[in-house]
């Protein structure tokens, strides 16, 4: 079977639904429709009191990412992931160090840092970064569990902005490559499964669209199919050029 | 008369170059040169740029509101989603040391004065948080005698029990009195201009520590300073040129966005609402058309910032404006001085407000537009 394995634990899909920007009755259907097994979940969001907990609206069985969003620097990012823990929220933790409100763009840096903090203390890690090479290594050797490259800005719905930097990271980096943010349409979502993505990341282009079931199933199946194109290896064909029908080398005599 | 460009001893001086900015922006700013096709091509850009922002706050740009709307729409979806985030103000004090003719809280209104102690803060808090909101405004009138630093600080102390998320509009401090406050549990900041205007500001303020400019102007930049996560800007539409201090809250806003990447910035888009003892007060001045087609252009040119739409709006403009631009909505308000526990009403309201609806009612009206109601969206770390 294909499956994606994240810190040894083994998933059947490889779609990772975020749980913001929508109404808390559509998440249950959302995760149904997309076949998701883990939904992401901002830590400053959850625990909203008595009107209205997200908590409660996530299907059982479906395994939290608790992301650390608000975190501006990495000392903040542990702090949140720690609270995520003690809050009974397990032990994945997308790590989310940003500095700029209008961009949104990760700090690398800071980001390898709480990588290793949370790493060292038994924590299954997916840093969301920028797609760097040289960041991913450093996030390889910190302890991370899988590497969620930025497809585009977060919210931009601009599709693979990122593309020939991400490709480098799945030819070079050894652990899942989660491509995250920025995913805007089904087909791109397709097109990343297909260049050799473990996995893919949507919220905003599920969570506005105007259906948002129908929307959760297109990107599923689109991620089904991107992933089956790669697996057959008709995907690499694509990206060197068809095969000649009469081989080039067909002209040797001997 | 004080010289309202002067600061007076101890008020803390940052030498900051964004005041120079704006006010030359501002002034340079002529809203009836702007052009239909202007407009058209503001709204085909791809990025809101200062030109085009101009643009979209012109008279020109009022008819093609629908435009507008459909692209302020756009972007505030791809930045928030359906979320729209609620909150409650607390005013904990009506004493004021200004006098600023269009408000109801000037030192020389007759009305009920008042101040909570800590027990009531503590008791009204409490009823505001079992509504189940999590975000508290603590509101000051701008006195330091009555409401001194030390007091509000208590009360952001006792709001971080039962709020994660604290904000305050009071009077502007210096940058260590920031750094007091948000390490009493406050992390947000807002201080309305007023107007850009220097000249007019000085018409309509006329004593008290309000009536100096530059000290005010420079306040969200203190709060930074101080370690506040985030600061809150707005013109009171209606005193001035209501365009040209659109323009000039929009870019004042950028411009610290600009030098401080990492500050969350809100703005709030107020009008003037009429005030106990003040008939002379024409709140028609803006309308409705002009209001939305400002918080449009606020969202166009600012698609990461927060914009919170307060109760001095009606409740159908309300609903409806949540869901095209602005993403901040105040809900179970009272603007007076206690009043959302069991006890008496202690001091008279600043302005009237024109959305009574509770937390449930407004919690209901944003899920029946299919919209997101957040309660927090915050960690104090």
């Amino acid at each position: 079977m294909d499956k994606l394995i994240i810190g040894g634990h083994e998933f059947n899909s490889r779609f990772i639904l975020g749980s913001g920007k929508y109404s808390l009755e559509l998440i249950k259907s959302a995760v149904e429709n997309a076949g998701a097994e883990i939904i992401t979940l901002a830590l400053r969001r959850a625990d909203c009191g008595n009107v209205a907990n997200i908590l409660d609206y996530i299907p059982e069985g479906v395994t939290l990412l608790p992301n650390t969003s608000g975190a501006r620097n990495a000392e903040e990012a542990v702090r949140i992931a720690r609270l995520s823990r003690e809050l009974g929220c397990g032990d994945f933790v997308k790590i989310e160090v940003i500095r700029d409100s209008k961009y949104l763009l990760p700090d690398n840096a800071e980001t390898v840092k709480a990588t290793e903090i949370l790493a060292k203390e038994g924590f299954i890690v997916m840093p969301y970064m920028y797609p760097d090479l040289n960041t991913a290594r450093d996030l390889v050797n910190a302890g991370a569990s899988a590497v969620m490259p930025l497809a585009s800005p977060i919210g931009s719905n601009k599709g693979l902005c990122t593309k020939d930097f991400i490709q480098i990271l799945i030819d070079e980096i050894d652990l899942p490559i989660i491509v995250d943010a920025g995913i805007g349409r089904p087909s791109q979502a397709c097109e990343v499964m297909e260049m050799g993505a473990d996995a893919v990341m949507a919220n905003t282009a599920i969570a506005t669209a105007g259906n948002i079931p129908l929307m959760a199933e297109a990107f599923r199946k689109a991620i089904e199919a991107g992933r089956s194109a790669y697996l057959s290896g008709l995907g690499r064909v694509k990206e060197k050029g068809a095969s000649a029908s009469s081989p080039l080398t067909g002209v040797l005599g001997e | 008369m004080l010289n309202h460009m002067e600061y007076l001893d101890g008020m803390e001086n940052i030498g900051s170059e964004i005041q120079d900015k704006v006010i030359s922006a501002m002034n340079d700013y002529n809203p009836d040169n702007y052009t239909d096709e202007d407009v058209i091509n503001a709204l085909n850009d791809d990025v809101c740029t200062v030109e085009d922002y101009k643009a979209l706050l012109s008279p020109s740009a009022e008819k093609f509101l629908e435009e507008i709307a459909q692209k302020a729409r756009y972007e505030k979806q791809k930045h928030f989603g359906n979320s729209v985030y609620m909150f409650t103000p607390l005013y904990i004090s009506n004493y004021c040391e200004n006098l600023c003719v269009y408000c109801g809280f000037n030192c020389k209104n007759k009305i009920h004065r008042a101040k909570l102690n800590y027990e009531e803060i503590e008791r009204e808090m409490q009823a505001i948080s079992k509504t189940g909101l999590q975000e508290i405004l603590i509101l000051t009138g701008e006195s330091r005698k009555y409401s001194d630093v030390e007091y509000i600080g208590e009360a952001c102390k006792i709001a971080s029990k039962y709020f994660k998320v604290v904000g305050l509009e009071i009077y502007p401090v210096n940058s260590d009195e920031y750094k007091y406050l948000h390490e009493c549990g406050a992390d947000y900041v807002t201080v309305f201009q007023e107007t850009y205007n220097s000249d007019k500001y000085s018409e309509l303020h006329l004593g008290g520590h309000k009536r100096i400019f530059p000290y005010r102007f420079n306040a969200q930049e203190r709060a930074l300073m101080g370690g506040m996560r985030g600061v809150g800007f707005a013109s009171l539409l209606g005193l001035d040129n209501f365009r040209k201090d659109a323009f000039a809250t929009g870019l004042h806003a950028s411009l610290i966005q600009k030098k401080y990447p990492h500050a969350e910035i809100a703005i709030s888009c107020p009008r003037l609402r009429p005030i106990i003892n003040n008939e002379n007060i024409n709140p028609r001045d803006v309308h409705e058309r002009q209001l939305l087609q400002i918080v449009c252009a606020y969202r166009i040119f600012l698609p990461y910032s927060n914009i919170t739409i307060s109760t001095r709006e009606n409740q159908k403009f309300r609903d409806n404006i949540v869901d095209i631009s602005a993403t901040k909505i105040s809900a179970g308000v009272d603007v007076g001085i206690g009043g959302h526990g069991d006890g008496e009403k202690k001091g008279d309201e600043q302005f009237e407000i024109s959305d009574p609806r509770n937390v449930q009612q407004v919690y209901n009206a944003l899920i029946a537009k299919g919209l997101q109601p957040v309660m927090s969206d915050y960690i104090y770390v």
